[in-house]
């Protein structure tokens, strides 16, 4: 059988590869998918607790749909946004995108 | 001595970290969006092993069928933007490489902290069949999840509304003005 250690250490492995594409990458669109890997990691970690903590109870796979949910409306969001920022700018550089930044 | 079920493991969790690390690496957006499709598909094996076939189906068609989908629309919607040749990391990227392998190194130290992390997983007492249903009638039972299950339909409607507002094109002389 695999222990639960396994599972927990690839999710902070791809959190922390996440981490790394949200903070280093200038593309907007990079940063998206960095954040999906990060939500991606989280739910695994759910699902996992609930595997081997709480196996008897519905609340771990409950609380993995709902993130899913969450992530579906982040990517549209934030993908709409992107296109609207490109149409205006004609960029989506992070560090281009400065209009509010004083 | 590794079982089978171990081996699967180990061969797919190298695949989903390697593909991962591509995702954040690659210097074009439609290799970095495939990659991201191997991640999720290799998250996707780890919900089957982990008997969470339901949310493994939901991976695949929610990530994959969806999103990655819709990712790569965008790139493609906006390559002329950032081109392969351009800078893909910022100047901060060290730090960036500092927080993360911290990040990383910390939770490895506290879980080594933690009790029952050696634990296996105990035997299910359902049946996958059972257990969807279960999962089912949660999310519909006034007395259980009921609540969250309506937040997250609002949530997707508000994003859908939303989406198509930021989205929409406007007006003309208001984008050439800005342009100016």
């Amino acid at each position: 059988m695999i222990p639960l250690s396994w599972y927990i250490i690839l999710g902070a492995a791809l959190f922390s590869i996440g981490i790394y594409g949200a903070l280093a990458r200038r593309n907007a669109l990079a940063i998206l998918m960095a954040i999906e890997l990060m939500l991606n990691a989280v739910n695994l970690n759910l699902v996992a607790f609930w595997r081997y903590l709480t196996p008897n109870m519905v609340a771990g796979k409950v609380f993995a749909l709902v993130v899913f949910t969450v992530a579906a409306a982040e990517a549209a969001v934030g993908l709409a946004l992107i296109i609207s920022i490109y149409r205006r700018r004609h960029t989506i550089a992070v560090e281009e995108i400065d209009m509010m930044k004083w | 001595m590794l079982t089978l079920t171990q081996i699967v493991f180990l061969v797919a969790a190298a695949i989903t970290l390697l593909a991962a690390f591509m995702v954040v690496t690659s210097r074009s957006m439609v290799h970095a969006a495939l990659w991201l499709i191997m991640t999720l598909a290799g998250v996707a094996v780890f919900f089957v092993l982990l008997n969470a076939g339901f949310l493994a189906v939901v991976q695949v068609a929610v990530y994959i069928d969806a999103i990655a989908i819709m990712i790569i629309v965008v790139v493609m919607l906006t390559r002329h933007s950032m081109g392969i040749q351009d800078r893909q990391k910022n100047k901060t990227w060290w730090a960036a490489v500092i927080a993360a392998s911290l990040l990383f190194g910390s939770l490895v130290l506290m879980f080594t902290q933690a009790p029952l992390l050696g634990a296996e997983a105990p035997a299910l007492t359902m049946g996958a069949e059972a257990m969807l249903e279960e999962l089912g009638l949660a999310l519909v039972d006034v007395d259980r999840y009921i609540v969250p299950f309506e937040v997250a339909s609002v949530l997707l409607l508000a994003a859908l509304v939303g989406s198509i507002i930021v989205a929409w094109p406007g007006r003309k002389s208001q984008d050439q003005e800005d342009e100016s």
